[in-house]
Order: C-alpha cells, then sequence, then structure tokens
C-alpha cells in the first residue's frame, strides 16, 4: 500500500477524481496492475509535491470510466490500460482500442499473462 | 466552408528524431484538429522485470532513454532504496546531481541545436552541438562512457570524481558558460526566431495543470512545479529554486530552457563545492518488499517510477510515467487553431522523447 492511498469503487471513482480536481491536485498518471484475482488501477495526483493516489479494484475485462472530462490529460494512460490489461474504458476523447502502442498482431493484455519465473528468457 | 484535407506530419519529419506521427485536419493552412498515433519504437521494457531481477533492472531502465538514461537509473534506484530502507552515502547523493545536472545540460543543448536546424540557423545549430561534445567529453571523463554512464546503483554509485577531474570539470563549466554567451543571444533576440515562437502556441497556466503539463512545458506557464525542490540526492542542500516563465508560449518555452542551463551550471559548482568525503555507496543484502513512486525531475520534467515488489528479486510492477508522455495531451490541446507552419516549432518546444513515451 502506497502512503496517501485511498480506496475508491467504480460508483463512486468519478465524483473522487472531481473531488481531487476541487481540491487542487493534478494529475500525474495512472498504473494499472494485476492484484489477486483482479486488476489494481492506481489514479496517482499530486499537489505542492504530496502524492496522493486512488485505489479501484476492478474484475479482468471490466468497464470503467475515463476521467478524461474531468483531467482531459489522462487519455493516453487510460488507453495503456486497454492495450496492456485488457480493461474497457469507457467515454474515452481519443479511443485507440487497445493499441495505442500494441500493433494489430501483438499479444492481447500481455500484463494480463503470467509468467513462468523459471522461464530464463532471452538472452541467458 | 472551406475543404478539409488530413495531413499526416511524421512518423518520419524533419524535426522528428524519433518517430512518431500527428494526423491534422487542416482548413486551408489552420489546423482543427490533431491525433497523435504512436507504436513505432515500443519495447515492452516494463514487462522485463518478468525476466530481469530487480539489480539487472538498473540497466533496462538506463536504456528507455539515451538522453536522461542516467535520471532513469537515478529514480529507479531512488525507489528501490527506499523499499530496501537504503540510506545512500552524502558524497553519492552530490555525484548523483552532478551527473544529473551533466545530462540537463547535454539535453538542453541538444534540444537548442535541433531547434536551431528548424529554424534554419545551420552555424546556431552547429555552436550549440559543439558546446554539447565538450559536456559530452567531461562526461566521458567522469563516468567512462559519454551516453549510457551505468554510475548509479542500488546503494549509490559505482565511481568517484576525483580532485584532479573535478578541476576539468570546472574548466569544462566555464567553457560552456562563455560559449552560451555567443550564442544565446541568437536565441533570445534574433527577429526571426521571435516571429516565430513569441505568442505561438499559448499553453495558460489553468491549462497546463489541468492537462498534466510537466517539465519545461509547465515552468514555461508559470507554475514553479520541479521536482528538485523536494530535495532528492543533493538538491535540498544546494538552494534550489524552479525557472518559471508566464508568458506559455514557444518563446517561454526556449527561455525557460536557457536559464535551465545557467541554473545547470551553477547546482554544478555548488555541488562541487560542498560535496563531503566519505564512500560513495553502501553494500545491499535482501529483495525489495512493499510499494512506492519515486519521481525525479528530467530535463523534460517530471518522471514517475511506481514500483511494486514482493521480496522476490523479481518485481512484481514497474511503471514509467515519462515527461514526454504526459506533455503529448497539451500540445494536442494546443494544435487545433494553429498554422501548418507553426506546427514543427510547437512540437519541438515540447522536446519530445519518443523513447521514453513508448519504453
Amino acid at each position: 500500500m502506497l502512503d496517501n492511498e485511498t480506496a475508491v469503487t467504480l460508483a463512486d471513482l468519478l465524483d473522487r477524481v472531481a473531488g481531487c480536481k476541487r481540491d487542487g491536485f493534478r494529475f500525474v498518471t495512472c498504473t494499472g496492475l494485476r492484484s489477486g484475482d483482479g486488476i489494481d488501477v492506481i489514479y496517482h495526483f499530486d499537489r505542492d509535491y504530496k502524492m496522493q493516489h486512488l485505489r479501484l479494484h476492478v474484475q479482468p475485462g471490466s468497464e470503467l470510466p475515463s476521467i478524461s472530462p474531468v483531467y482531459p490529460g489522462a487519455f493516453l494512460a487510460e488507453n495503456e490500460l486497454q492495450d496492456f490489461l485488457g480493461l474497457k474504458v469507457t467515454g474515452l476523447p481519443i479511443d485507440y482500442h487497445g493499441h495505442l502502442f500494441l500493433t494489430e498482431d501483438a499479444p492481447v493484455a500481455p500484463m494480463l499473462k503470467v509468467v513462468d519465473k523459471n522461464d530464463p528468457g532471452e538472452g541467458k | 466552408m472551406a475543404g478539409r484535407i488530413v495531413i499526416p506530419f511524421g512518423p518520419q519529419h524533419p524535426v522528428l528524431p524519433e518517430p512518431f506521427q500527428l494526423k491534422l485536419t487542416l482548413e486551408e493552412e489552420k489546423v482543427v484538429e490533431a491525433v497523435p498515433a504512436f507504436g513505432y519504437i515500443h519495447r515492452g521494457l516494463e514487462q522485463l522485470i518478468e525476466k530481469r531481477d530487480f539489480n539487472q533492472m538498473v540497466f533496462i531502465v538506463e536504456r528507455v532513454c539515451g538522453i536522461c538514461t542516467f535520471m532513469h537509473a537515478l529514480a529507479y534506484c531512488q525507489g528501490i532504496e527506499q523499499l530496501m530502507n537504503v540510506e545512500v552515502p552524502p558524497r553519492a547523493r552530490y555525484l548523483r546531481t552532478i551527473w544529473s545536472e551533466l545530462q540537463r545540460l547535454h539535453s538542453h543543448h541538444l534540444w537548442l541545436g535541433l531547434l536551431a536546424d528548424a529554424m534554419g540557423f545551420e552555424s546556431l545549430f552547429m555552436q550549440s552541438w559543439k558546446n554539447r561534445e565538450a559536456i559530452m567529453d567531461i562526461t566521458e571523463a567522469t563516468a567512462g562512457s559519454r551516453i549510457i554512464i551505468s554510475t548509479c546503483q542500488i546503494g549509490g554509485v559505482r565511481r568517484d570524481i576525483d580532485a584532479a577531474l573535478q578541476g576539468d570539470l570546472r574548466k569544462t563549466l566555464d567553457q560552456i558558460e562563455a560559449e552560451l554567451r555567443q550564442i544565446e543571444p541568437v536565441f533570445r533576440d534574433d527577429p526571426t526566431v521571435r516571429s516565430r515562437t513569441v505568442g505561438k502556441a499559448v499553453l495558460t497556466r489553468e491549462r497546463a495543470i489541468e492537462l498534466s503539463a510537466a517539465g519545461p512545458m509547465l515552468r514555461a506557464s508559470g507554475v514553479p512545479q520541479d521536482i528538485r525542490l523536494t530535495g532528492y540526492a543533493a538538491y535540498g542542500e544546494l538552494d534550489f529554486q524552479p525557472v518559471t516563465e508566464e508568458a506559455g508560449d514557444n518563446y517561454a518555452r526556449i527561455i525557460v530552457r536557457l536559464r535551465d542551463i545557467h541554473q545547470s551550471i551553477e547546482l554544478i559548482r555548488a555541488a562541487l563545492d560542498k560535496m563531503p568525503g566519505g564512500d560513495i555507496s553502501v553494500p545491499v543484502k535482501g529483495n525489495p518488499d512493499g510499494e512506492v513512486v519515486s519521481r525525479v525531475e528530467q530535463p523534460r520534467g517530471e518522471v514517475l517510477y511506481y514500483i511494486k515488489a514482493n521480496g522476490t528479486k523479481n518485481l512484481e510492477r514497474l511503471r514509467i510515467r515519462t515527461p514526454t508522455f504526459a506533455n503529448m495531451a497539451p500540445v494536442v490541446h494546443l494544435l487545433p487553431g494553429l498554422e501548418l507552419a507553426d506546427v514543427p516549432i510547437l512540437v519541438l518546444s515540447m522536446d519530445p522523447c519518443l523513447s521514453c513515451t513508448e519504453r
């Protein structure tokens, strides 16, 4: 768990994000990661060099609303969630449909894959 | 209503050292819509945590960018050190500051040269890069190589800068400063430069914050946001204050970087004056555990590293948000309403780094 972290739900995500904006926070980015049987999306904000984080837990394949109507700079980071974790973000001003960075023939949601830690990988 | 046409700006374009594309919808010469396209150089570096242990990842993150490579390693190492409660020796913190500022100097000179070249100032381009060469030479002398210097490690740094090299570094700083005095007036005062930059692509303070701008793009709009002010490495002991300009236009973004260069020179001098003796690293044992966010101010702005570790040698998640990634939204916002001829200078004023953006 990060310092200054608050858990949010899909139902109150946009209200909490709007609250951050009202309180003068700057959106920095969001991070998606596997967490248990689901996915955590952490929204990172900054005000006067103090960070605040909102953590949303969702199931793989979930739809979540874009926070771009509140923070227009968020659309690229949200598109990354679609690329790497297969989440569907609704209401994006520019939607790359899972191909912001990944090509058409790239693996789908590569960060959802469970990795064999004993596989030495390339170059070994 | 005039007919609309779509112009592909990039992926190969004279002002783009790396590939990305802007699909520009134009009405006559005016941009009415801009959509960026990426994916030309995505390497999946974040996911290499699955194959490389947390010590090896220092060398991976250095390769996120070929310009601010040391600062990527610094942001990463600071995060791991926080997770493992490692206290870096004071001398190492100063050495980290010196190499960080050397890379800022080299990055900003690289950018000045590219800007001069884009505006047709061949001699100015060569003068800027001549100055950059002096920085690269002293970087090589102190660190052993010019670009990916690999001096940062978890627990400190790998190399020291002895008294003789400190003297050479001071001489180089004097030389860079003298050369800068020759070329700076052209960037500041030349009528052609001013006509292409003053009042162009104005990003207001409010929009800069709302659009999550970073670095010179944000500070040129009057926002004194610079992660060095948090005091990481030795910045907390060097009387650092962020450089800002108020106009928010292309010209203000040039001036911020010029002033950044002077500030970097002074920061290195101050670091050399105050650098204490002692060890340059501490031994680190065990594996990291927990979650942390680490931030560093790169030449293009704030870089954020989110690290999640689980007590094993492999991290669970590494997320890198680079400054160009943050500055794409402001640029996309600024493009509509701009003349096509002004697009290259706006794009350059962001100082785009696509290797960072796509990782």
